[in-house]
């Protein structure tokens, strides 16, 4: 594992902003540039041969809908200060990707800051063919555009679709429609309420 | 029938969005001839729509439609505390739920440093490897089906009974069965379970017997699947493809043995089956050898089987601290992983779920060009992928 962090530090110089160990796992974050020429570095010198997936991530703390303590249970309450996760963020959008090798039996995941005013990176097609489908349900899921990518379109959801769904800020419909019940629901402990009262 | 499977025809895969939309082309070419496949076809195993562009018998281009059963599990998962999101991860891939659950189990244990006690984790693998069983003899009948054999496909179905009989009666579901607790299980075994594990898992060599004798052995069967859509290792490993699929192309890579320590497969010798071939027939013969050597796995973990409580001690409501984590494991159909972020609450920020099923089937257009129409549904069915894990 210390050996991939020195490797991954002088394979991409100057575009390692962070790079953290975690868990089984190394977590690299670069420039822009560096992920453009990822790939190839990845595959070529560092022999990271499979792509596991490409994903990104909506730092945005989740609206809240009720207020603490109402018997609200529709979502666990997230805290509300943005934070980021183990490499940090500049931005509120994250693409985050995983590669491992098969020979090395070691993994790393990138991440790239995506800033809100230029939503696009570039794609992994080139190097990673796989990456197709990865890149379209990201773009799809949170709007970040994909340079580069062969032909960008809807995978998951019906052509017309309007919205991201994946971003914090889009409501799951199904809670929109009909409101949680909540705590309503839950059944009362024998000896409690007010039948227990009652009858005593 | 010809089973030559080198393409003729040489189309850039980024051009075959183009080819397959029909309505525009038509006038410029009329010798070509759109094929609608699904989203309901029997080869598909649920609603998976292949647009294929033929040039007579020959798949100029095939372009797979998803998304017919999305049901946005990522975003669910962030309305859902962490034992909730058990029930829904059991429904990706429904053939084998139980090793479903076990990766994100996983990843919240490690994330709240709790381990699982040492029972608990044997079980855990047996009925992992059992669901692995289950998903394999399936496929072993029903990958003949598409070939033209029906009988096997009877075979399949009844010996997996016999194991989703088993995993029913320690679990209670034979599907779903939403047994992982975050730090054990729910329960211990049932009494008598073991002796009667034993008995199935006989039943089941047997049955592997009988698929090898009848199937593998069998000149159609090679006939249809021998140097039929070949994938080569260099092209699966970019495309993503992992599990049986990568290792009947010959790549010695199985996260049982390779990935971080999960279970208790480091306390038990088992074979990684490869295949040199990549082509339709080596990935039935990698997944029988698979089955196999499964069998051998749980009767040694049955020999092993410590005793002791099947859960550890775990907060009354469920916290886990701020983190990420990426959690990596070989399930039936591939590498099953995910990617948690933790804020802290009962409930993940954000988890990605990488599905098997979703990459090994994203290879598609490239597989499926230049061989046969007839070969594209032994192609698909050897794949072998499931819809809820590729449109989770």
């Amino acid at each position: 594992m210390p050996n991939l962090i020195e490797d991954v530090k002088k394979a991409f110089g100057n575009d390692v902003i962070e790079i953290e160990e975690n868990y089984d796992d190394v977590v690299v974050r670069l420039t822009k540039a560096g992920y453009e020429k990822a790939p190839a570095i990845l595959k070529e010198q560092l022999g990271f041969d499979f792509l596991s997936f490409i994903a990104g991530v909506d730092w945005m703390p989740m609206p809240v809908e009720a207020e603490e303590g109402s018997g609200d249970t529709s979502q666990p309450a997230q805290p509300q200060e943005m934070t980021f996760g183990v490499t940090g963020s500049a931005s509120r959008f994250q693409v985050f990707s995983h590669v491992q090798s098969t020979s090395q039996h070691v993994g790393l995941t990138i991440k790239v800051d995506v800033d809100e005013n230029d939503m696009a990176v570039s794609s992994w097609t080139k190097d990673y063919p796989g990456a197709d489908w990865h890149e379209r349900e990201c773009w799809e899921m949170y709007g970040i555009d994909f340079i580069g990518h062969p032909e960008i379109r809807h995978l998951y959801l019906p052509g017309e679709f309007e919205g991201h769904p994946l971003r914090k800020d889009f409501p799951l419909l199904a809670r929109v429609v009909k409101p949680w019940p909540g705590l309503v629901d839950v059944e009362l402990m024998p000896g409690e309420g007010p039948q227990a009262e009652e009858s005593e | 029938m010809t089973t030559d499977s080198t393409p003729m025809i040489d189309i850039d895969p980024r051009d075959m969005h183009h080819l397959a939309q029909a309505q525009m082309n038509v006038e410029l070419d009329t010798g070509d001839m759109i094929l609608n496949m699904g989203p309901q076809h029997p080869a598909t195993h649920g609603t998976l729509r292949l647009v294929v562009r033929l040039d007579g018998e020959r798949v100029l281009a095939a372009d797979p439609i998803i998304g017919y059963m999305h049901r946005g599990y990522e975003k669910l998962t962030e309305y859902r505390t962490y034992p909730q999101i058990t029930t829904l991860i059991n429904r990706i891939d429904w053939l084998s739920s139980f090793a479903n659950e076990v990766p994100f189990i996983h990843g919240a244990e490690k994330l709240m440093d709790i381990e699982a006690p040492d029972r608990a984790q044997y079980i855990r693998t047996i009925l992992t490897e059992l669901s692995r069983i289950a998903t394999f003899i399936l496929f072993l009948g029903e990958m003949p089906l598409q070939v033209g054999a029906i009988t096997p496909a009877f075979y399949g179905f009844r010996d997996r009974e016999h194991v989703l009989n088993l995993i029913e009666s320690a679990t209670g579901g034979r599907f779903h069965p939403n047994f992982n607790r975050i730090g054990g299980l729910k329960d211990d075994l049932p009494w008598g379970w073991t002796g009667e594990c034993r008995r199935v898992l006989d039943i089941c060599a047997k049955s592997c017997d009988d698929f090898e004798r009848l199937i593998v052995g069998n000149e159609i069967f090679q006939a249809r699947t021998r140097g039929v859509g070949i994938i080569t290792p260099e092209a699966g490993l970019a495309y993503g493809v992992s599990g049986s699929n990568i290792r009947a192309s010959g790549v010695d890579w199985d996260l049982r043995r390779d990935g971080p320590d999960y279970l208790s497969y480091k306390d038990i010798d088992f074979k990684v089956w490869t295949h040199p071939d990549g082509d339709s027939f080596s990935r039935y013969w990698v997944r029988l050898q698979e089955t196999r050597e499964s069998i051998k796995m749980v009767r040694q973990l049955l020999d092993k089987l410590p005793s002791g409580p099947v859960m550890a001690k775990v907060p009354r409501i469920i916290k886990v601290p701020e983190g990420e984590i990426w959690v990596e494991t070989e399930n039936p159909l591939g590498q099953m992983g995910y990617y948690i972020y933790s804020k802290g609450s009962t409930g993940p920020f954000r988890t990605k779920i990488r599905s098997a099923s979703f990459s090994n089937v994203s290879i598609c257009p490239w597989l499926l060009q230049g061989i046969y129409v007839p070969d594209v549904v032994t192609v698909l069915a050897s794949l072998y992928f499931i819809l809820g894990d590729i449109d989770r």
